[in-house]
């Protein structure tokens, strides 16, 4: 076998074993615990000591596509606020976030035994063009950039949005964001424009970019880091949903993948040092 | 309906899966399915959820109250202008006004989330902390700070004593670039977490 196909075989045995090492502990999920983190702890805070019947704003700026990571957190965060009593806005800074909104709006409904009344408790906004032109104009009129929500209803005959006139009168901005325009938008201007507390959820591909943002300025005020992210969050909120069963698989795949990693430079090194040795050998 | 669509997304992420093994038609049928349905659902949704609520219909119901419309209007026809060769140039206009306006926005805010406000957060004074790993990190936090910047810094030739701070901001660069990568395997790994899950639990009822 030469050197080409060879690489080729090992390439198809780590995927097959990466597949095995995911698809065992979704089957048999081994009950591993997640450990909490400051940052989350920071985002649950905000949200914890939000008083009852403020208004927020949850912003879906995600598609179909980071689901596994962003909606778990979604749900977690509805039901955190509804339980604290906060009435919830949904916004989306991608198109099919509203739809996302939605679908975790009807999963926590469940939760709550369809309780929750919509256009009192919460409102789907839609998804409007524009990333950081749309926020500075919601820092300006809200009801100019949403004249109405997604089901046409007109923004003054909403009722929970009867003294709600522009950003600042939002208690905080979630934002669940996979990429651009997302969260960076809303800590530019929701934050540092409007002082408005921000905080976030992330892919985990786009988390150590945000990291700096938790500061001491507070910038932003928590951050949800993928699925570990969300399974913290579930976590605080003590109840063990998707992202926190998921995080079972996720953990076997890290634990191959060091091994992987160990093995190859276990291989490189030894090459590297029989590398001089041949040489030696091949000059006489 | 439901099962058909179920059925239809397991031969689609299988196919792409098949990728792994080597390329095949399966593969290449998919990868066109998903290039011209992206672009298709694209044009509808722009259509109809941007250029109607946002134009169309304004200018339909109140044509008068609307008249500044006109012009994104007429930069977007010109913007269209691009697809015939003898009137391409129009469309250098309407790309100059989006590069100007969003770098402008852009720099604006940029310049004081990200650096203004960003060395603020670093003009910390360490020993404000009554725990001693708060004081560390605090510690860390400037040092790595000064060092990474430092690193960038090509106006001097860095060797002797001016080479300590690039070395020990390398270090903290690659403990970052570490920290991306693990990052990186966690969301590439959750993505086929999902994808996963929808073939035992939707597709093959393996799990409830």
């Amino acid at each position: 076998m030469n050197s080409a196909s060879r690489i080729q075989v090992e390439r198809r045995i780590v995927f097959l074993l990466l597949l095995v090492a995911v698809a065992l502990p979704i089957i048999f999920p081994l009950g591993l615990k997640t450990q909490g983190t400051p940052l989350t702890r920071k985002a649950y805070d905000m949200v914890d000591e939000t008083p009852e019947g403020s208004v927020v704003v949850i912003s879906f700026d995600y598609d179909p596509s980071t689901v596994t990571e962003l909606q778990p957190m979604a749900i977690a965060l509805i039901e955190h606020a509804w339980k604290r009593k906060q009435k919830i806005v949904a916004t989306a800074l991608w198109p099919q976030g509203s739809q996302m909104a939605d679908m975790a709006f009807r999963d926590v409904q469940e939760k709550f035994g369809n309780t929750k009344v919509y256009g009192e408790d919460y409102v789907n906004l839609g998804y409007k063009v524009g990333g950081m032109v749309i926020i500075q104009a919601m820092g300006r009129n809200l009801k100019s950039v949403y004249p109405t929500d997604m089901s046409n209803t007109p923004y003054s005959e909403i009722p929970m949005l009867s003294g709600i006139r522009t950003l600042k009168d939002i208690a905080y901005v979630f934002s669940l964001s996979a990429g651009d325009p997302g969260l960076k938008d809303w800590v530019m201007t929701a934050k540092d424009k409007y002082n408005v507390p921000v905080a976030g959820g992330t892919t985990a591909v786009s988390t150590p970019g945000f990291l700096p943002y938790v500061n001491d300025q507070k910038q932003l005020y928590g951050l949800l880091g993928g699925l570990k992210g969300a399974a913290e969050y579930e976590l605080l909120l003590e109840y063990e949903g998707s992202a926190s069963l998921n995080m079972n698989p996720q953990s076997v795949a890290h634990i191959l993948i060091l091994v992987l990693i160990a093995i190859g430079n276990i291989k490189a090194y030894r090459k590297r040092k029989a590398a001089p040795a041949a040489e030696e050998v091949s000059n006489g | 309906m439901l099962v058909f669509g179920v059925w239809l997304g397991a031969f689609f992420t299988l196919s792409i899966f098949s990728f792994l093994y080597k390329d095949n038609p399966f593969y290449k049928f998919s990868e066109q399915v998903f290039v011209g349905l992206s672009a298709g659902y694209w044009l509808i949704y722009t259509i109809y959820n941007i250029l109607i609520p946002n134009l169309f219909a304004k200018l339909f119901s109140d044509f008068g109250s609307n008249l500044l419309l006109l012009i994104p209007f007429a930069l977007g026809i010109m913007m269209l202008m691009r697809i015939l060769p003898a009137t391409q140039w129009l469309s250098r206009f309407p790309i100059a006004i989006m590069v100007g306006t969003s770098a402008a926005i852009a720099m604006v805010r940029m310049m004081k989330s990200d650096l203004l406000t960003q060395m603020n957060a670093t003009m910390i004074n360490p020993f404000q902390f009554s725990s001693a790993v708060d004081v560390a990190g605090t510690i860390l936090l400037i040092v790595g700070t000064l060092c990474g910047v430092y690193f960038f810094y090509f106006s001097k030739k860095q060797e002797g004593l001016y080479k300590v701070p690039s070395k020990v901001g390398i270090w903290f660069l690659m403990v970052s670039f570490g920290a991306s990568f693990g990052y990186t395997v966690m969301a590439r790994i959750s993505l086929l977490i999902g994808r996963l899950d929808f073939l035992l639990r939707d597709w093959l009822h393996i799990i409830k």
